[in-house]
């Protein structure tokens, strides 16, 4: 006995050519919509955690970092920089009116010498004052970070519990930061005592770090909140105008070139897909076309038989469903087995910031990504099937010869 | 079953306006009787399958009833009409249409198997032994060996009679074959004649629509088919040599 509940399954796997067609067509939409999706979610995710993780108002630097745009750099895409200005510029912004708090940190690069285990921006902060790194440590470390004690970004392939030696410290990891999908995700934290330690270690390698000759006390930069009510821009000049050798810039602007460039790139992909969609979607409405008016016959016949109207169109949109549920998993698959083990790549060709979103998410997004190509193909089959319904199936047997 | 058309219609659009109406078949009132064999026969475009489909559910007619059994057949839904076809009907098509994809035994057996998953099945009890007189049906008509061949390798005649055999197998009480033995060597026709008739004599009604002189052997009615009016029924066994009389506007009855 043969149920015709299995005919739209015969159907496919005894047409092969047929079926490969319309799973690869289907595969392209999901794969073009997956892929696209998670490209786009990645790079929002980044920007907005670059601008958790600069949860300052405003930065200060040495001019000489602002004006190689070192500091951006070591933001975006973890080169190492070093750059340094005197402390007395941490009190000189404290004075500043509208300034609500600002922390310092000294920056340290290590090399890619026997003296150290890998080439790696060294960030110092100061636990008691810090909110830009502070919050960050705790959320994936717990205890405070003792003498020597360091954090790594999720990027550095050092595991807890192990040693990294920088200019021949030995530093105990203590824990790995989530990921920013940032240059951050490059480095190794620690307090601002074990970078002194640190900074003292590679003067006797010969990388000097003062500014002036008597200048034991070096910071790298400040980070800056400005109390509610006052004007950004203008503690922005102010700290400008007090403090010495260094630039203080907005992180807004800092970051506008960012998410100007990451909106460009969106953009585009969003763009991308979308014409990529509607491509794959019309191409697939017209094939479907095609077969239905190649199978009219074939369905007038089952009409013949005695198949209800709301039957064959069941069976036209289960053979459709089966195909574009098999497609679109192809596709996704094939999207995420380029785009996950790709992402390294894409964030340093893109050159912006890029975070995966969470695997539920993910998972959430192929979900979305499969239903919308399951209704392109519902919608095509149904469209190409709509007026073998309409019509007495004397009409359609008659059309079919 | 029995199965009463009363004063059908079936008309069409030629050209432009509604003046341009052109009816394919004019009013028309016909009986196929259970156990008995209804030859129809007619020129080319006379309106035979367009009767026919209107007569088998297929079609649903611009004016006038068709009754199967004292029951309006387009009085019913879609689904139930289907459904009713489906258990009640047996059909080959003028088009000896086959499903491609399936095999000549799988062909026949999808009839029953349309609402085989069905808890309401219209045919279940038809079901019983299909598979079995399908095999038989095939074998008399000497194409047994091709029951696993998919029937899109068949030839015309081979699909032709893949078309009785299905029709037949399920022991429908109607059954509408239009053309059955187009493309069939004369020693095929004849066996697929019998087994209209053989079918008749166990009391389904049977109406053949045909070109071939040979069926008029087996009707126990026949008529003519003109310009979509069927000739007055006409029964065989009153007369020694079967013939049909033709209808048609205007025209005379005129004996073939
Ligand atoms: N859907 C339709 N639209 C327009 N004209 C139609 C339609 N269906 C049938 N006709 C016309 O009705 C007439 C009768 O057609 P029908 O198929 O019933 O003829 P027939 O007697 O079966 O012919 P044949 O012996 O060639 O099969 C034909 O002239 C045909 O062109
Ligand atoms: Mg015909």
């Amino acid at each position: 006995m043969i149920r015709i509940s299995k005919l739209p399954l015969i159907n496919l796997l005894r047409r092969p050519g047929r079926s490969i067609a319309l799973v690869l067509l289907t595969a392209f939409l999901g794969f073009s919509i997956f892929g696209g999706s998670v490209i786009v979610m990645s790079l929002r995710q980044g920007l907005s955690s670059l601008e958790n993780r600069l949860g300052a108002d405003i930065i200060v630097v040495p001019s000489e970092a602002q004006s190689k745009s070192s500091f951006k750099n070591m933001l975006l895409q973890g080169t190492t920089g070093a750059f340094y200005m005197s402390s007395d510029n941490l009190e000189r912004t404290l004075e500043v009116e509208g300034v609500e708090s600002a922390a310092a940190q000294i920056f340290l690069a290590s090399l890619k010498a026997d003296c150290c285990s890998i080439k790696i921006q060294v960030i110092g902060f100061d636990p008691e004052t810090d909110f830009i790194v502070q919050p960050w440590i705790e959320e994936s470390c717990s205890k405070d970070l003792g003498p020597l004690e360091v954090v790594v970004g999720t990027n550095v392939g050092a595991q807890v519990g192990e040693t990294l030696k920088i200019y021949e410290e030995r530093c105990h990891v203590a824990g790995r930061l989530a990921a920013t999908g940032t240059g951050l995700d490059s480095a190794v934290y620690c307090t601002i005592d074990t970078m002194k330690q640190l900074l003292k270690a590679a003067e006797a390698k010969g990388i000097t770090h003062k500014v002036t000759s008597d200048d034991e006390d070096v910071i790298s930069a400040i980070y800056v909140k400005v109390r509610e009510g006052y004007d950004i821009g203008k503690v922005n000049s102010a700290i400008q105008g007090h403090t010495r050798k260094a630039s203080a810039v907005r992180t807004r602007s800092m970051i506008t070139d960012v998410s100007g460039a990451l909106s460009g790139v969106a953009q585009t992909v969003t763009g991308l897909i979308g014409a990529v969609w509607i491509l794959a979607f019309l191409i697939l409405l017209v094939a479907f076309v095609m077969i239905a008016n190649e199978r009219k016959k074939e369905f007038a016949l089952l009409r013949l038989l005695g198949t209800s109207r709301r039957m064959l169109g069941a069976l036209i949109r289960r053979e459709m469903a089966l195909c574009s549920l098999t497609g679109g998993a192809l596709g996704i698959a094939a999207a995420a087995a380029l785009v996950f083990p790709f992402s390294a790549l894409i964030e340093t060709r893109l050159k912006l910031p890029y975070l995966m979103p969470s695997a539920p998410v993910l998972a959430l997004t192929a979900a979305g990504a499969l239903l919308a190509v399951l209704l392109a193909g519902t919608a095509a089959s149904a469209w190409a099937a709509g007026r073998l319904g309409r019509v007495d199936p004397g009409t359609v047997l008659r059309e079919g010869n | 079953m029995k199965i009463e058309a009363c004063a059908i219609e079936k008309w069409y659009f030629r050209g432009k306006g509604d003046t341009n109406r052109f009816f394919a078949v004019k009013q028309t009132d016909l009986t196929l009787e259970p156990g008995k064999v209804t030859v129809l026969t007619g020129r080319s475009g006379s309106g035979k399958t367009t009767l026919m489909h209107m007569l088998s559910g297929l079609l649903t007619p611009d004016g006038g009833k068709v009754l199967a059994d004292g029951k309006d057949l387009y009085a019913q839904e879609d689904k139930a009409l289907s459904g009713f076809r489906n258990a009640h009907f047996g059909m080959i098509p003028q088009g000896a249409d086959v499903l491609p994809v399936l095999t000549v035994m799988e062909n026949i057996l999808l009839v029953q198997g349309i609402y085989a998953n069905q808890s309401r099945n219209p045919g279940a009890d038809r079901s019983v032994g299909v598979q079995d007189r399908a095999q038989k049906l095939l074998g008399e008509m000497g194409i047994a060996d091709l029951a696993d061949v998919p029937a899109g390798e068949l030839s015309g005649g081979e699909r032709r009679r893949v078309c009785v055999a299905r029709a037949l197998a399920g022991t429908p009480d109607v059954i509408f074959a239009d053309e059955p033995t187009s493309d069939l060597d004369d020693e095929n026709m004849q066996i697929v004649l019998q087994m209209l008739k053989k079918a008749a004599d166990e009391g389904a009604a049977v109406l053949i629509v045909t070109h071939d002189q040979e069926a008029l052997d087996y009707a126990d009615v026949c008529l003519k088919m003109h310009a979509g009016v069927p000739g007055p029924a006409v029964q065989t066994e009153d007369r020694e040599a079967p013939s049909c009389q033709e209808g048609g506007a205007g025209s005379d009855l005129q004996i073939v």
